[in-house]
């Protein structure tokens, strides 16, 4: 045991002090962060960056006239022109767009100097049908009052029955964190798999494997890479987080003070273009959201990642060792791969789109039971609630998986490490695992 | 010290091999020959433990082989190797720790190493910054470390520049004479006649010879002499006491490769040639290790 953490030792700090390691693990959360802040940043601010759209309106039926309302990457501007001489000027009059509506109101046309942009195209459409939808309405006799009531917007609160009583479901938050975890499982399962692979080619192509188990047994020598790179991907995590948490408590505070400014500016703003009509809070986004992620067990959440992290990975590595056990080069792996890596790639694919729509389906429970498929499928159902005899079943299917796995990886890592120049088939892989010692 | 007895090894389709019983006694140079293919790295692999047999035991100064003696055994097999991108003084610290040294023992005798094999520079170097020759230097550093009862070295030799492979030679006899019993493991015999002090000749898994260098050379003795004289070539009557096997001059000297008859001696040989001529060498030929090699393995195809 003791020898097996030697190995442990050696395969995690000659790891874990490798540039690449560092640069990966301050690089990841530097990116994440800033990845979505700038997409906060911009969903915020994005219509400061876009230029302001110049419509010229020429309107023949005369039912829009000063209707339309500027936002902020439209302007509308109404002329008397006619269409043709408007048309002809249209190049050069500094106007981006041309929206010529015929008395007819049928063939509405919208010119542009460049290829018009959707968002444009579809504001001046819902633009013009709501104008023109409330003007049918009212003239087929409908109280305004009562128009404004009609086109009340629906907001559902979703809330979910259990034993305790209601709660809040937050389903927005639940797809969020079951994609985000079982993205992470999924890539984190290849990276780590493929570093236990390429450690175990290492020693088989320097030869220094039959040095080492000269001293020590073929399988503590697998285990002690499992268990020292699965350490490397626990610490990688570990700092991610805090990394990630004290970047975010930096850039958050940052964020807030801004945001705050900028909706003190916005109500005033609002309070001065709509008189002193009383105007609703604007929403606290940032609340909803820390709420709508408190409401999700956070700790149970992270135990059950880390769980199925560590399971998959002892599953899937010792595959990935045995893999690496059975080729003279990392080429030659790619016949093995891709069987092995299929149930995670489907898996994968199912989850975004099938599993996290329908969490309950018998194929989602199937595939939250089968070892191979489980960490993901399961880490995708669990922010949305798994009945606790599913998970207890998942889990122990889950390790009784690892043993299996590792299990028959020894068998034929031990026979593959030492043979050299042959071409390793599924055959003799079957014979390498029905070996005596 | 090691007792193997009644190996028998078989890979899918082919037999390693086949019974295989050898003696090595303590604090001897054992020499475990054989052609490519006979099945040494095979047995060595076995008193290793890298592998089992099927069948048979290997028993350690009396002790049925178990992982306890791999302490207490040191291996460098043919195939070296080490990691790329360890530095050299760490991994092999490393290795001998892996066979039961404390890291700071492991450390001291290194550096001892070194300083002995004037290598004490590359301590903090990657093995990739290596050469070929001071890889193999280093490789073998790190096989004795751990002061091993057993040294098994197979190819030891190779790759190595005449020079360094001196140093290795003289400071593998300097452990055997501080008590180690070493096994080296070859298919080139001229460098198994000056150190080994018995052998095995491992042919097509079987073990087709065995016993002490010097007892073996004798058995293969067949009287053959070669002798050198000066002056004219001289005739050989039927009364001399050997028979003419060849005869060649060379730079006015005369060479004979002769058979001695049953009965006689060297001295007969002499005093029959002493008036024809002036004698200026005589010697006989036993066979090399490597032609008994080859005819004992011809003889057994």
């Amino acid at each position: 045991m003791n020898k097996v953490l030697l190995i442990i030792q050696r395969e995690y700090f000659s790891r874990v002090r490798k540039k690449s390691f560092i640069i990966l693990t301050i690089l990841v959360p530097v990116l994440f962060i800033g990845m979505f802040s700038l997409i906060g940043y911009l969903a915020v601010k994005g219509d400061d960056f876009s230029d302001r759209k110049k419509i010229e309106v020429i309107d023949e039926s005369g039912t829009f006239a000063n209707k339309l309302k500027n936002s902020g990457t439209i302007e509308y501007s109404y002329s008397n022109e006619s269409y043709t001489t408007a048309k002809t000027k249209f190049i050069n009059d500094g106007y981006n767009y041309l929206l010529h509506i015929p008395a007819s109101l049928s063939g509405i046309e919208l010119f542009s100097d460049k290829k018009p942009s959707a968002t444009t195209i579809d504001a001046v459409e819902s633009g013009l049908t709501g104008i023109l939808q409330s003007q049918r309405l009212q003239a087929a006799g409908i109280d305004t009052a009562v128009l404004a009531k009609a086109q009340q917007h629906v907001s559902l609160v979703a809330k979910q029955m259990t034993a305790n009583g209601e709660k809040d479901a937050q389903t927005y938050t639940a797809y969020a964190v079951g994609l985000l975890s079982a993205f992470l499982i999924y890539i984190c399962l290849f990276i780590y798999g493929t570093q236990v692979m390429r450690g175990v080619i290492e020693e088989k192509v320097s030869r220094i494997v039959e040095v080492i188990i000269s001293s020590v047994k073929p399988f503590q020598l697998m285990l002690g890479k499992i268990i020292g790179v699965g350490m490397v991907g626990i610490t990688q995590f570990v700092l991610w987080i805090v990394i990630s948490i004290v970047l975010s408590m930096v850039g958050g505070t940052l964020m807030m003070k801004n945001a705050a400014h900028a909706r003190t500016e916005q109500v005033a703003q609002m309070q001065k273009a709509t008189g002193a009509q009383a105007v609703p809070p604007p929403d606290n986004n940032m609340a909803v959201i820390m709420q709508s992620i408190e409401s999700i067990p956070i700790a149970y959440t992270i135990a059950c990642f880390l769980f199925y992290f560590l399971s998959g990975y002892l599953l899937y590595s010792a595959i990935f060792a045995a893999v690496g056990s059975a080729v003279d080069n990392e080429t030659e792996t790619q016949q093995f791969m891709f069987p092995i890596t299929l149930p995670l790639i489907f898996t994968f694919a199912v989850s975004q789109s099938f599993i996290i729509n329908n969490p309950d389906s018998s194929l989602a429970i199937w595939l939250s039971m089968i070892p191979f498929t489980s960490p993901i499928a399961m880490m995708i159902r669990i922010p949305f609630g798994v009945p606790a005899w599913q998970l207890a079943t998942s889990m122990l299917l889950m390790v009784a998986g690892f043993l299996f796995t590792t299990w028959v990886a020894g068998r034929i890592y031990r026979v593959g490490i030492l043979m050299y120049g042959k071409k390793a088939s599924y055959k003799e892989l079957v014979k390498w695992f029905f070996y005596k010692e | 010290m090691l007792s193997i007895r009644n190996i028998v090894k078989q890979y899918a389709g082919q037999r390693a091999l086949d019974d295989v019983s050898i003696e090595i006694e303590t604090g001897k140079v054992f020499g475990l020959l054989g052609p490519n293919g006979a099945g040494k790295t095979s047995l060595i692999r076995i008193v290793n433990q890298i592998t089992a047999p099927d069948s048979g035991e290997i028993f350690f100064n009396g002790e049925k082989l178990s992982q306890v003696h791999v302490e207490r055994i040191g291996y460098l097999p043919e195939e070296r190797g080490l990691y790329k991108k360890m530095e050299i003084g760490e991994q092999i610290v490393y290795l001998a720790r892996l066979k039961g040294l404390t890291r700071a023992d492991a450390i001291s005798r290194a550096k001892q190493w070194f300083r002995k094999l004037e290598i004490e520079s590359w301590w903090n170097k990657k093995i990739e910054e290596l050469s070929k020759g001071m890889q193999q230097k280093a490789q073998f550093v790190a096989t004795v470390l751990h002061e091993p009862e057993l040294l098994i070295l197979d190819e030891p030799f190779t790759g190595f520049d005449p020079v360094n492979a001196d140093i290795i030679k003289r400071e593998i006899l300097e452990l055997n004479q501080k008590g180690a019993t070493i096994i080296f493991s070859t298919h080139r015999m001229e460098s198994v006649e000056e150190l080994c002090d018995s052998i095995a000749l491992l042919h097509l898994s079987h073990k087709i010879l065995e016993g002490n260098v010097k007892a073996i050379r004798n058995t293969y003795r067949n009287g053959t002499y070669l002798l050198e004289y000066e002056g004219a070539k001289q005739h050989i009557n039927g009364d001399a006491p050997f028979t003419v096997l060849s005869e060649t001059s060379l730079d006015g000297c005369q060479q004979l490769m002769l058979k001695i008859n049953t009965g006689n001696k060297v001295n007969d040989i002499l005093s029959y040639m002493m008036p024809l001529a002036g004698i200026s060498r005589i010697e006989e030929i036993i066979p090399t290790m490597n032609e008994i090699f080859i005819r004992t393995v011809s003889k057994s195809n």
